[in-house]
């Protein structure tokens, strides 16, 4: 679906499209013509892209319509939804903008406006902005999730992703599913990587620190232990800024060790506020930021309790947050933003430091419509030559969508759905596990569902799919497990991403409830009670402990999709919610 | 000289076989006098008896707990304790939801600085209980560790 940009410029108009920038002065007035002229501010631009998950071309991307929040969080961001998360940040409806930051009207809204993001589009905008600050005046950084998500991805083992951000002058990075390729992988691929790499909270265990195998990396500090630079200092004209990097925390956990067995995470807040308070000491720089990792969450207990943090980039729970939540800390204030994902935003903040201070900023989150932007000749010409190899393969045409097919959403999305049936079909499952990404591309209503779109949803390097048995109790312990990852009311014991997604089975689910208490009622599709002590067959993929021994999932999934000629939903397995009624993360 | 190069020379040049002949490394002369009971107690109250004579405690905010939120592998959660009370005895560490909560005990003497770091077993999400006795009273602080099946990455 492709228009002309003088009748997409049109449609603007008509459409009484207030500008994309809710926050700023001109939310008010009709710029049908440039709405990417982004006011200058200040002394410092920083811009962020995160979680990007290696889709180098533009794309679809429908933003949750559950995004619940419990305990301290509850109606706050990023725990917003629709028109909830409208109102609490002043963006008018049936726009542009309300198109970009929620699922409202998504199948209609995303035919008329097309598709967001693509390296290409973005680099057209991080050069305009680059030449309208001024030499110097400008920092991008990556919040990671970048290497990961797409075939290409995949077969170059991320070296296409960091090609790409060689290209785009990506400054300073830090990581996630970085870390899910080898180590010695990683550790090549940020040699490669031509910005700097930090991690204030990577360490390496004790037992590795013996003969550590990579002694001689440059970012191995063996006093501190730390197996990455904890921060790097760029010096924009007069101002000195040091961005210090957070990876997720919990990468271990939520991906597998094997790969990494030498590296240990962890959240290291009072590290944190140990790196902090020494720069302050010793390098004194003008301005301290973090590109985070952490999650939304996480970055405000964090900020709560690390003090002279002037701005945390935040990644990882994929929340586009128009504007930045402001905390209180024991040494002041810290903003703490969160900039989406798959490419779909860039987060521009400017800011006036003077005398050593941030005296003031201007923030927007500016969606990237790829139909607004042109495309920079010389990243598509190298997106071009990367994806050459393998366009047969990724362009093979599986099946028709006769459904959105999306996947983010606490407890479950279109395309999860359709995972969990292929599973369950083709492995000859009673039930299904499929887990709770937040990554994962949209493929609208008609359109092909190519290998492509499969591998978006599908692409890790722990692919494989298992088949066994596994005891009622067994599968409650997991649903109990997962469900406390995400509704611990101290987000320091949240980790990992949405619900586990499930196939042949319905539950209900209390989410306000404690650990171990907010599974029950579970039954097969037909009705039947699923059992304590009773064994079902169960079918899934992305095992984290060790490798599972069948096929890698997007075999699974391109198998169920080629013996059909479209898709349709036909039931969606998604649990009964206890407790939640009135809570704005629900729609 | 770095750590590493340290660790590697001592073992190299027989630091280990030194300190064995030594007897500085006879299990024997340890285990002489190790308090079995409170090792095997399987509830809370009956290991903090055996081990600091009694279950009564006080909460303690001069207590430093350091552990993992969520343990990246149960087997090996390192913890880190630490105190500024005076007079330290013993540290003891419980995991209270352990089959067996009493894990670890260290005796100080008055020139020992009350300070351990150590790695323990757990089985679940528990509590990580440190327990410190001096002057004759028993203090402690806690610790929540999650211990999970993991995946999801999100």
């Amino acid at each position: 679906m492709s228009i002309s940009r003088r009748e997409f410029i049109k449609l603007m108009g008509l459409a009484g499209a207030a500008g994309m920038l809710p926050g700023s002065a001109f939310a008010a007035k009709r710029k049908p013509i440039d709405m990417y002229e982004i006011p200058k501010f200040g002394n410092v631009c920083l811009m962020h892209m995160t979680d990007c998950h290696a889709q180098l071309n533009p794309i679809y991307f429908r933003e949750p319509s559950m995004n619940l929040g419990v305990g301290g969080a509850y109606g706050k961001a990023p725990h917003l939804v629709g028109e909830k998360l409208l109102k609490h940040f002043a963006i008018p409806s049936n726009s542009l903008a309300s198109h970009a930051f929620s699922y409202l009207d998504f199948d209609q809204a995303a035919s008329q406006y097309g598709k967001v993001g693509g390296f290409a589009h973005l680099t057209s905008l991080v050069k305009r902005l680059r030449s309208e600050r001024g030499a110097g005046q400008s920092l991008l950084l990556d919040g990671g999730d970048t290497w990961q998500g797409s075939g290409t991805s995949y077969w170059t083992r991320g070296m296409d992703m960091v090609g790409a951000c060689n290209l785009l002058g990506v400054d300073v990075m830090t990581g996630h599913w970085e870390y899910t390729y080898k180590d010695h992988e990683v550790i090549h691929n940020v040699q490669k990587f031509k910005g700097d790499f930090v991690a204030q909270n990577v360490g390496i265990n004790e037992d590795a620190m013996f003969d550590y195998r990579f002694a001689d990396f440059d970012g191995y500090d063996e006093d501190s232990g730390r197996a990455f630079k904890p921060y790097v200092i760029k010096k924009m004209n007069d101002v000195r800024v040091a961005v210090i990097g957070q990876a997720f925390p919990y990468t271990p956990i939520a991906n597998p060790q094997r790969f990494i067995p030498d590296w240990t995470f962890g959240i290291q807040d009072e590290n944190m506020q140990a790196v902090v308070d020494d720069l302050k000491a010793n390098e004194k720089p003008d301005l301290i930021v973090v590109i985070s990792h952490n999650g939304m969450d996480v970055d405000l207990k964090m900020a709560s309790r690390v003090s002279g943090i002037d701005v945390i980039f935040g990644g990882h729970t994929h929340d586009g947050m128009p504007a930045p939540t402001t905390v209180k800390n024991a040494g002041g204030k810290t903003l703490v933003t969160n900039a989406g994902s798959n490419g779909k935003f860039l987060g521009v903040m400017d800011l006036d430091v003077r005398g050593g201070k941030l005296v003031d900023y201007r923030y927007n989150l500016v969606p990237v419509f790829s139909n607004l932007l042109p495309a920079d000749k010389e990243m598509q010409s190298y997106i071009d030559k990367v994806r050459a190899p393998y366009l047969d393969q990724l362009n093979e045409k599986l099946a028709t969508a006769e459904e959105t097919l999306y996947r983010r959403g606490n407890f479950n999305g279109t395309f999860d759905q359709l995972i969990c049936d292929a599973l369950t079909e083709v492995n000859d499952a009673q039930i299904s596990l499929s887990p709770g990404f937040r990554w994962g591309t949209t493929v609208l209503n008609g359109q092909d569902i190519t290998m492509d779109n499969v591998m978006d949803q599908t692409c890790i390097t722990y692919p494989e799919t298992y088949r066994r048995e596994m005891s009622g109790a067994d599968i409650k312990l997991i649903l109990e497990d997962v469900s406390d990852n995400l509704f611990n009311p101290d987000p320091y014991y949240q980790q990992g991403g949405d619900m586990v997604r499930v196939g042949g089975l319905d539950y209900v689910c209390e989410p306000n409830k404690t650990f171990g208490k907010r599974i029950s009622s579970m039954t097969l599709n037909d009705g039947t009670k699923i059992q304590d002590d009773k064994k079902y067959v169960v079918s899934g993929w992305a095992t984290v402990s060790s490798k599972a021994p069948g096929r890698p999932i997007w075999d699974v999934v391109a198998d169920y999709l080629r013996a059909k000629d479209t898709v349709k939903i036909t039931k969606l397995n998604t649990p009964k919610l206890i407790g939640v009624k009135g809570n704005p993360g629900l729609a | 000289m770095n750590r590493r190069v340290f660790l590697q020379r001592s073992l190299a040049s027989g630091a280990v076989a030194l300190a064995a002949s030594s007897g500085l490394l006879v299990p024997g002369t340890v285990l002489a006098s190790w308090n079995k009971a409170a090792f095997d107690a399987k509830d809370m109250a009956s290991a903090l008896k055996g081990a600091v004579g009694s279950d009564s405690v006080e909460e303690s905010a001069d207590i430093k707990i350091k552990a993992p939120d969520i343990a990246e592998n149960g087997a090996v959660v390192p913890v880190t304790v630490s105190t500024t009370i005076k007079d330290v005895k013993t540290i003891s560490i419980f995991s209270e939801k352990n089959g067996t909560p009493l894990v670890a005990q260290f005796d100080f003497d008055s020139s020992s600085q009350p300070f351990i770091s150590t790695r323990i077993k757990m089985g679940k999400t528990s509590n990580v209980v440190a327990v410190v006795n001096a002057g004759g009273k028993n203090y402690q602080a806690k610790k929540e560790v999650k211990v999970t099946i993991g995946g999801c990455g999100g």
